[in-house]
């Protein structure tokens, strides 16, 4: 769960050969370590047993379309941005069997899935990471229905973040106001400093918790110098943003664009792949599928991950909804940046670049938004011609 | 359902490999389970017995490319409360369907000693095209725990879980990074029905459309992305000239890739 941020007097700092007393703190308290390390040609989120696992040395380039690994001249533990997977994964399972029932004499016998929560360790989440977590605890967590499953995973796991140094080149989260910089949400917070010989890690707690698996390891007080140094580090990622995305008035914006060019124009390119939702850390949408077995006598419920970009997806009695890709990407799109506003009070865009990335065909909804906003002032300005 | 009469299932063989009805074979652990839910009435590639029909349902496998086997095709309906229709063959034509873009007679010529003793239809066409099929499930081959699921649905009168979504959703529901953004492998996921459970980016390759077109396929855009690494026309054809070469969606594409 999301604790208030702990008053941290001071910063510390700890050698880097410390991350793995970390892990090795984290593991004795039996949390699985999940987080980055390098699978199919990307940085992945997986199940870590050491720091050998993380992608040391390693960085990525991304672009539209486009995402490649590639060396770093340093030994940086976390010297790359996000990759294909987000921890939603971890949180919010792909796929999950919810109930198994079968039939005995005549009778629906139901069992639930009682699987133990995993109790995980999330290793180098980012800042926009955090903020994609607290919207879906917003999600999941609040209102009327809460998510069990989200529940039981969420109130056991240990966050690590990590300040992001590096950007990518689909980064955009200064303009979404999520970071580089983690501000709340997690039980520890570290800033990768490489400075010649020096490799080492700033560190502060977020969290009692957090502050009792520091206590553990060897650090010492940071200095001025060292705790300015990070600070200068995340400043200039900050300047160094792929992407931008100007969200003035961008709800209303949306609203007042339901009929534009430009959903045609982007309809001609989206796949209707879903890849954007899936790699999105916030898409939270669900579809379950029941089976039976061949003989009737047993039956399994399980749920999956779903896209608004399936026809399935906005299917009811007669036909689905949205027929049209142009409604589905349109849908996305404004849901995302506009109507998430109303829904959770939050925008569902936490500027991670992920769907700017992994989309085949490299969409950019920085570049859509900014399309339809160009559009936008042009009809106004040809409405006050016309008007003169 | 009557508890004390199993249905009658009907496996038929048209223009095919064998490959998809060898599916229902393969369904090893299932097997057992199938042969107890319903009586394998006719299926020659298993057992010489055979029963008469009318029969519950069918299972048709392979393409009309005989005039032959377009009459056959109407008797097997009118002999079947439902027909399903397996693989690409059945669905879509199958790799035969390659006549569809050449003169048949000079494959013909090539092919056999004496072509005058073969007779063959100019086009090979999928079954829906000549009756009315209650189901098509897709795949070159088949996958067979699909099958089994198509099976446990006819058996307990409900809608199969086949989705109609492309191989892209398949990927990333197993975690499996995109072979086209990472590598730039040219891949038919966004455009291929899912099916197969993204076999092929599983193992680092790019999809190669087996399971023929997904719902609202955009391929033009696909293509063009593939233009953009470097995928010349010539390849494009044959990308989409596959076991599916017969599908409206992959057919209209190819045929646009020749004309530029």
């Amino acid at each position: 769960m999301l604790e208030p941020v702990v008053e941290i007097e001071q910063q510390v700092t700890f050698k880097q050969e410390q991350l793995q007393t970390l892990f090795t703190v984290l593991q004795k308290r039996d949390y699985q370590l999940v987080g980055p390390t390098i699978r199919d040609g990307a940085i992945a989120y997986d199940e870590l047993n050491s720091t050998a696992d993380l992608p040391v040395g390693w960085t990525d380039e991304q672009d539209a379309g486009r995402y490649r690994l590639a060396s770093r001249k340093d030994a940086a533990y976390f010297g790359y941005v996000v990759g294909p997977h987000s921890w939603k994964k971890f949180l919010y399972p792909p796929v999950l069997s919810l109930w198994k029932a079968n039939l005995q004499k005549g009778e629906v016998v139901v069992a639930p899935e009682a699987a133990e929560a995993p109790k995980y360790a999330l290793i180098g989440v980012r800042s926009c990471e955090l903020h994609a977590i607290a919207i879906q605890d917003k999600i999941f967590l609040q209102g009327e229905y809460t998510d069990p499953v989200y529940k039981a995973r969420r109130e056991k796991a240990f966050i690590v973040a990590v300040n992001c140094v590096t950007t990518g080149g689909t980064c955009f989260c200064v303009s979404m106001k999520t970071g580089p910089k983690a501000t709340c949400g997690f039980d520890l917070a570290l800033t990768e400093v490489i400075d010649g010989q020096r490799h080492y890690f700033v560190a502060e707690s977020g969290s009692v918790l957090g502050a009792e698996v520091l206590a553990e390891i060897t650090k010492q007080q940071a200095t001025a110098e060292e705790q300015q140094d990070a600070k200068d580090l995340m400043e200039k990622a900050a300047k160094k943003m792929g992407r931008q995305l100007d969200t003035t008035g961008i709800y209303e914006l949306l609203y007042r664009n339901v009929e534009c060019a430009r959903w045609e124009n982007v309809a001609g390119r989206c796949l209707t792949c879903t890849n954007c939702t899936m790699v999105c850390p916030t898409c939270f949408c669900m579809t379950v599928v029941d089976t039976t077995d061949l003989t009737g006598q047993n039956a399994e419920r399980t749920r999956h991950w779903d896209s608004c970009f399936t026809l399935d997806f906005s299917y009811i009695h007669g036909g689905s909804i949205r027929n049209s890709p142009k409604s589905r990407y349109r849908q996305w799109m404004t849901h995302k940046l506009a109507a998430w506003q109303d829904q959770f009070g939050t925008s569902g865009c936490v500027g991670c670049g992920r769907c700017i990335t992994w989309c085949p065909v490299g969409i950019d909804i920085t570049e859509e938004a900014r399309a339809i906003r160009a559009g936008d002032k042009s009809d106004k300005a040809t409405m006050a011609i016309k008007e003169h | 359902m009557p508890t004390n009469t199993k249905p009658k299932l009907a496996v038929w063989k048209f223009a095919s490999c064998d490959g998809c009805q060898l599916s229902l074979l393969d369904c090893e652990d299932e097997l057992l389970a199938v042969a107890g839910a319903v009586e394998i009435a006719n299926f020659p590639e298993a057992t010489r017995a055979l029963t008469k029909g009318p029969y519950d349902l069918s299972l048709v496998e392979g393409s009309i490319t005989t005039s032959h086997d377009a009459e056959r095709i109407q008797k097997v309906r009118k002999m079947s409360k439902y027909l399903i229709t397996i693989g690409a063959c059945a669905t879509a034509g199958g790799i035969q369907a390659l006549r569809n873009f050449a003169n048949v007679t000079d494959y013909t010529n090539y092919v056999y000693a004496s072509p005058q003793y073969i007779e063959t239809l100019h086009k090979s066409t999928p079954i829906g095209y000549h009756v009315h099929v209650d189901f098509e499930l897709r795949g070159c081959p088949i996958n067979k725990m699909q099958l089994v699921e198509v099976l446990s649905a006819f058996l307990n009168g409900r809608k199969p879980n086949t989705p109609a979504y492309g191989v892209c959703v398949e990927c990333k529901l197993k975690g499996t990074s995109c072979v086209m953004v990472a590598q730039g492998t040219p891949c038919m996921g966004p455009v291929t029905h899912a099916g197969c459970g993204a076999i092929c980016p599983t193992f680092d390759r790019g999809c190669y459309g087996c399971f023929g077109p997904k719902e609202t396929a955009n391929t033009i855009s696909l293509s063009e992305q593939f233009h953009k690494s470097g995928v010349t026309d010539e390849q494009l054809i044959r990308a989409y000239r596959s076991f599916n070469a017969g599908s409206d969606t992959f057919r209209k594409e190819g045929d646009a890739h020749e004309r530029q």
